[in-house]
């Protein structure tokens, strides 16, 4: 008879040679070398910074009038000069930050949510649920958006709220139709499949696997999508639809010196400035963090 | 192609429906009565009452929106309560005036953005390219109501180079035709109008193209890129094919579908825009009738004004996709 059969030992668990690299982690790798991106992050935070610490920087109140120093061109004292009340503009803008951000991106996170939702249905139900939910957003997309915007405000009644409300409406197709073409994909990867076998419910199918694994669309889109609604809400606020006087919102601010083009440009030239730079960071941005997240994006 | 075509203009059906079902929901959820606008706070109860019953509005919603539906269909648009004219009347000239300005911005965006991308391309990383591609950067984020405002400052009223606001010299207006000035101006032979109603569109054009522009030169030079570097332009350069030629003959033709993508998203981008480049240049175009709409309450204005935008907007899309197809057979959707 033969001996027993020597029991083999396991094999050593072989050791990874090279550190896996998460996807995120590859991301940003790539995004600290793009310059553009990283020219557009950094004013992205400059504006992030100016609009926390807006009390600290800006020389005076956003009403603080001063009547004897009104419509005053930029000097050392009065940076950006003065408008009509005598209220210093470098102050208003650097306050303007905190309205123009908060709206970007309360508006922005509003849509994706909204957009999302209704995406993964619409992707993960099919059927009529997508039909419905699909037909929906061809009809929102078939109106210009600012028109569409418009009408909201005008439904909702003129303020600073109903722009963020509406800018968060019209947005919320773009999100939809993104995340319902991700899932639709994602729906036939292998884990999904696995899952349903295991008995996962369809909610936490949807909400542990679906909707991470559609996080990169979603995050590249809404960092562009800041910057729509930042230029969406001043374009409202410049119709006198969006904020109102005297809130230090850029397109007011923009709406309420238009008389005064002639005499004082510069009450007109700060606040436009500050939209057009704040918009180019998010863009910029927003193109790093396609490029290196997720490069099929672009068209 | 023509069964395409007809799939196409089926799909769209429902989404025109929807359309107007939107459009007739934002105008009932608008706050305020129609009746007591059109006949001011000082009127009693039962003319508004009567007047109520006469516009159909003690009707239940659905009767009221096919109505709306049927009216639509023969081609009524209501009536505007602040002109008492029919709006399919006192439509035209507005959206004439918009046409105009939108067709010469595209002209202007498609001209420059494509050339400035192509250009860029052929000299990729010159300074040329880097000075452009910075340019686009800066062109898509640009709020066109600022550019336009520093414009009028520069352009109007330090240099006095351009007109600053309207669309015609007041003085001399332009006896109007088609109520496109360009065209009405030169079908009389009035060269010397065509100029000036030219020097007005300058600028308002120019605002309302510079996103367009920024867009189109990014995507021509990026589908150029590609373009050149594939084996047929080798080929051709291997021919001894002049550079000019091989760029704008055999590459130019392949980077048209991006192009014609661009501009038909653009679209809706340069009708909501033009609703502000006519706001800051004071043009009476379909975004100041549809905003004056909402400023005086004019329900079937605002109803009507937007549902045609929309429907334009629509059609056009359609158009570029129908142009797709014939552009690159291989373009077919379902």
């Amino acid at each position: 008879m033969g001996e027993p059969a020597k029991i083999q030992e396991p094999p050593a668990p072989v050791q990874p040679q090279e550190e896996t690299i998460s996807p995120w982690k590859e991301g940003w790798r790539k995004f600290r070398k793009n310059k553009i991106a990283l020219v557009g992050t950094s004013i992205v935070l400059f504006f992030v910074l100016m609009a926390i610490f807006a009390p600290w920087i800006a020389p005076q109140g956003i009403n603080e009038q001063d009547l004897p120093n009104r419509l005053q061109p930029p000097s050392s004292e009065f940076w950006f000069g003065t408008d009509d009340f005598g209220r210093d503009i470098f102050s208003r803008v650097v306050y303007g930050a905190r309205i123009s951000l908060t709206v970007g991106f309360l508006a922005v996170v509003g849509s994706a949510a909204v957009g999302s939702l209704l995406g993964i249905l619409a992707g993960y139900y099919g059927r009529w649920v997508d039909t419905i939910i699909s037909r929906l957003f061809d009809i929102m997309l078939a109106f210009p958006s600012i028109l569409l915007a418009i009408a909201v405000v005008s439904i909702l009644g003129p303020s600073l709220r109903n722009a963020l409300i509406a800018i968060a409406i019209i947005n919320i197709p773009n999100f939809g139709r993104l995340i319902r073409s991700r899932v639709l994909s994602v729906k036939e990867e292998e884990y999904i499949m696995a899952a349903k076998a295991i008995g996962m419910s369809d909610a936490r199918i949807l909400f542990s696997h679906v909707l991470p694994n559609s996080m990169t669309p979603i995050i590249v889109q809404g960092s562009l999508a800041v910057a729509t609604a930042i230029l969406e809400a001043a374009a409202l606020g410049f119709l006198g639809l969006g904020a109102q006087v005297p809130q230090p919102e850029w397109g007011a601010m923009l709406a309420a010196s238009r008389a005064l083009l002639v005499q004082a440009p510069w009450t007109l030239f700060f606040p436009g400035l500050a939209i057009m730079l704040a918009v180019l960071g998010f863009n910029l941005m927003g193109d790093g963090l396609r490029d290196a997240l997720d490069p099929k994006m672009k068209t | 192609m023509l069964q395409y075509i007809i799939r196409r203009l089926l799909q769209l059906i429902p989404v025109l429906l929807g359309m107007t079902f939107i459009v007739f929901l934002i105008i009932r959820a608008i706050p305020g009565d129609p009746a007591l606008v059109i006949l001011g706070q000082q009127a009693t109860e039962e003319a508004v009452a009567a007047l109520r019953a006469s516009l159909g509005l003690d009707e239940p919603w659905y009767v009221q929106y096919f109505q709306y539906l049927g009216n639509l269909f023969t081609g009524d648009l209501g009536e505007s309560i602040r002109t008492r004219t029919p709006v399919n009347e006192e439509i035209w000239p507005y959206l004439a005036t918009t046409f105009e300005l939108s067709f010469f911005a595209i002209l202007i965006a498609v001209i420059i953005g494509v050339n400035a991308g192509i250009i860029s391309a052929w000299f990729q990383n010159s300074w040329f390219d880097y000075t452009a591609m910075i340019l686009a950067l800066v062109g898509v984020s640009m709020p066109i109501f600022w550019l336009g405002l520093m414009m009028q400052y520069q352009f109007s009223l330090q240099w006095d180079w351009l007109p600053t606001s309207g669309r015609e010299d007041v003085r001399d207006p332009v006896t109007a035709i088609t109520n496109l000035y360009l065209l009405d101006t030169l079908i009389q032979g009035r060269f010397d109008q065509f100029w000036t109603v030219l020097k007005h569109l300058i600028m308002p054009g120019i605002a309302l193209a510079t996103i367009p522009m920024a867009i189109i030169a990014r995507m021509t030079r990026s589908s150029m890129l590609e373009v050149m570097k594939s084996d047929y332009i080798r080929t051709a350069r291997a021919k001894g094919e002049k550079m000019f030629w091989v760029v704008y003959k055999h590459s130019l033709k392949n980077a048209v579908i991006p192009v014609l993508t661009v501009i038909g998203l653009q679209t809706g981008l340069l009708l909501g825009g033009a609703i502000l480049t006519e706001t800051i240049f004071s043009l009476p175009g379909i975004g100041r009738y549809i905003y004056e709409g909402i400023s005086s309450r004019d329900y079937p204005v605002i109803q009507s004004g937007i549902l045609v935008v929309a429907f334009i907007f629509v059609m056009i899309n359609l158009i570029v996709d129908i142009l797709y197809s014939i552009i690159d057979p291989r373009i077919r959707y379902n």
